[in-house]
């Protein structure tokens, strides 16, 4: 763009940057990539220190969306934040519903009916390929392929969405789960139409597979970007697809064996270069996974009551004490603690949020990259900033 | 390790997770012979998150022996007392390399007001980061020895810390963007007269 010479003087410098001395450095360019970046999937802000395009340093500004959700939990019963649990993941509520429920039930010792635990390993699968297919749409989108991988990855995802408002009333604000079961039983007209959705998903994790895998693109985009050693993984606290990615063998389904995954065999697939690809590659293949877990399910679901008789849901009050429950939500470990001082609100409220917790090694991947890996970067973490702000 | 004042708090409740509660003096000492130890290896500090305790007012009923009317008599007499509060630290400890856990641990702090320091678990668990942090600004613990003890959630410039029980939110909060009533009224108290325009509407 040439400037004609008559203009003005803050026109002429309109691409000239703000440089800040770092005191004998060089110069460095400091960007604030967000809040509003198309990238960032809600608001969150990068400030970035360049230097020529690579990053020099990287610090994440966050609570853009923070409403303290905690605060609020803590002064409501406890059945009544379970529909705000949908707002974290806004994704995944099915997800951080079950974790909520999982964690209550742990407080008050209840059990859950075995209807009910097929019924969520069912919901929380589908969860996961949706939720996997949609974070893949949305890295290949953020290298500039915009819109085709990720409508194929929305189609998809339509189906299963249509399927938990058929079940639970609504696409994404599911408020499904209930301490000691589920809020309803699935007809099984409901359980045809999901078995019929779920003979469909192979194929379409084949034909997602031979798009993108092999594109010569994506892989010299990806590969070799962002590394993620296993060590430094562990030690943040990474969890999730990324951590796996890293060639780290730990997925609490297994390790905890929560629920009733102790009955299904399925397969934990690792990383072995530890960068963007592997964590596009492990999403990939933990959707087959998935699917064969529904299948088992959807083929062993017994019949029987989704809630315990007994079970109390509104205005009990759980017998002083604490506890700690997490499962393995498609982000990493989503986790709820509760400390119940024998009132009917709990004391303590907190969500352990891998969105978050993830993003602790963000700056740490990034360092040395190109700024336009930055994006890619970002996006192979896979956060909701519903869940990093609460 | 001898005098490292290590003590163990049981969890009334049905889930069974008891903790440990460590001396803030010897905690990092502690943390690392958990993270390195080869039986423990307690390699990933999952979560992070503080609780606050406040004063407590506690009535009890003492006997007390007083002359009444040149009589000694015994009288029973309320008498008030504050247990002092604090804010505690909760970490949630697992095994990535033996999987097993939680191992639960937990520092006090000596009050609430001005000894609210604790030191930092960061150089042992990064994870402990940005969780750290949230506390620091939740909450208001001071974390000794953290990297970069910034506020994580809340603007830098804000004072308070909002998860704590006794928080009274600032008046000329702004939450509602149609305000109107009570939040109408004490918005006036924030805003210049003009001219024509009644305060508050």
């Amino acid at each position: 763009m040439t400037i004609p010479a008559h203009a003005p003087e803050q026109l002429k410098n309109w691409n000239r940057p703000r440089i800040i001395e770092p005191g004998g450095d060089g110069d460095l360019l400091e960007v604030a990539m967000g809040p509003h970046h198309p990238s960032t999937h809600g608001v969150f802000r990068m400030d970035v220190a360049l230097d020529g395009e690579r990053v020099i340093r990287l610090k994440p500004v966050f609570g853009y969306l923070h409403r303290n959700h905690e605060k609020i939990a803590e002064s409501v019963s406890y059945l009544a934040s379970m529909p705000y649990t949908d707002r974290l993941d806004y994704i995944c509520s099915l997800t951080n519903n079950w974790a909520y429920a999982l964690a209550v039930e742990k407080l008050t010792s209840q059990e859950v009916p075995e209807r009910a635990e097929y019924l969520r390993v069912i919901l929380g699968e589908l969860t996961r390929i949706q939720n996997h297919a949609s974070s893949i749409g949305f890295l290949i989108q953020e290298m500039g392929a915009s819109g085709t991988p990720l409508m194929y990855a929305f189609r998809e995802r339509e189906k299963i969405l249509d399927l938990f408002e058929a079940l639970t009333g609504s696409r994404m604000m599911c408020n499904y789960m209930r301490f000691g079961g589920c809020r309803v039983d699935a007809s099984a007209a409901w359980l045809d139409a999901a078995r019929k959705v779920v003979a469909g998903l192979p194929g379409f994790v084949d034909e997602f597979d031979q798009l993108l895998s092999s594109n010569e693109i994506l892989m010299a985009r990806t590969q070799g970007v962002g590394i993620l050693r296993p060590e430094l993984a562990v030690n943040a606290g990474v969890t999730g697809p990324m951590l796996r990615a890293s060639g780290i063998n730990y997925d609490i389904r297994k390790v905890d064996s929560y629920g009733i995954y102790n009955r299904f065999p399925f397969r934990v697939p690792l990383g072995d270069h530890w960068d963007v690809y592997d964590r596009f590659m492990i999403r990939m293949l933990e959707m087959r996974e998935s699917i064969k877990i529904v299948e088992q399910a959807l083929k062993d679901i017994p019949a029987g009551p989704v809630m315990d008789p007994k079970a109390k849901i509104r205005g009990f009050r759980p017998k002083a004490g604490e506890a700690y429950g997490r499962i393995e939500a498609p982000k990493g470990e989503l986790g709820f603690y509760l400390i119940s001082d024998g009132g009917p609100n709990p004391y303590r409220y907190r969500v352990r949020p891998p969105s978050l917790i993830n993003l602790t090694v963000l700056e740490d991947m990034c360092l040395g990259s190109d700024i336009a890996d930055v994006v890619l970067i970002f996006g192979s973490v896979d956060i909701v900033l519903g869940e990093v702000d609460r | 390790m001898p005098g490292a004042g290590v003590g163990i708090v049981s969890n009334p409740g049905p889930s069974g997770q008891h903790s440990l509660r460590l001396n803030p003096s010897h905690a990092a000492a502690v943390a690392k012979f958990l993270r390195d130890d080869a039986e423990l290896a307690l390699d990933f500090l999952s979560n992070v998150t503080g609780v606050d305790w406040p004063d407590k007012e506690i009535a009890e009923k003492v006997k007390v022996s007083k002359a009444v009317d040149g009589v000694e008599q015994t009288v029973e007499e309320t008498r008030k007392r504050v247990e002092p509060g604090c804010l505690e630290v909760v970490y949630h400890l697992f095994s990535v390399a033996r999987k097993h856990g939680p191992v639960i641990l937990r520092m006090r702090t000596v009050n609430r007001t001005d000894q609210v320091e604790l030191p930092s678990l960061t150089s042992i668990w990064r994870s402990a980061e940005f969780q750290e942090r949230e506390v620091f600004d939740l909450y208001g613990v001071v974390f000794t020895g953290h990297p970069d003890l910034r506020r994580l959630l809340m603007w830098d410039e804000f004072t308070d810390h909002p998860m704590r029980r006794d928080y009274v939110e600032p008046d000329d909060f702004e939450y509602e963007p149609t305000a109107h009533d009570a939040v109408a009224a004490r918005a006036a108290a924030h805003q210049e007269p003009r001219e024509g325009k009644v305060a508050g509407q």
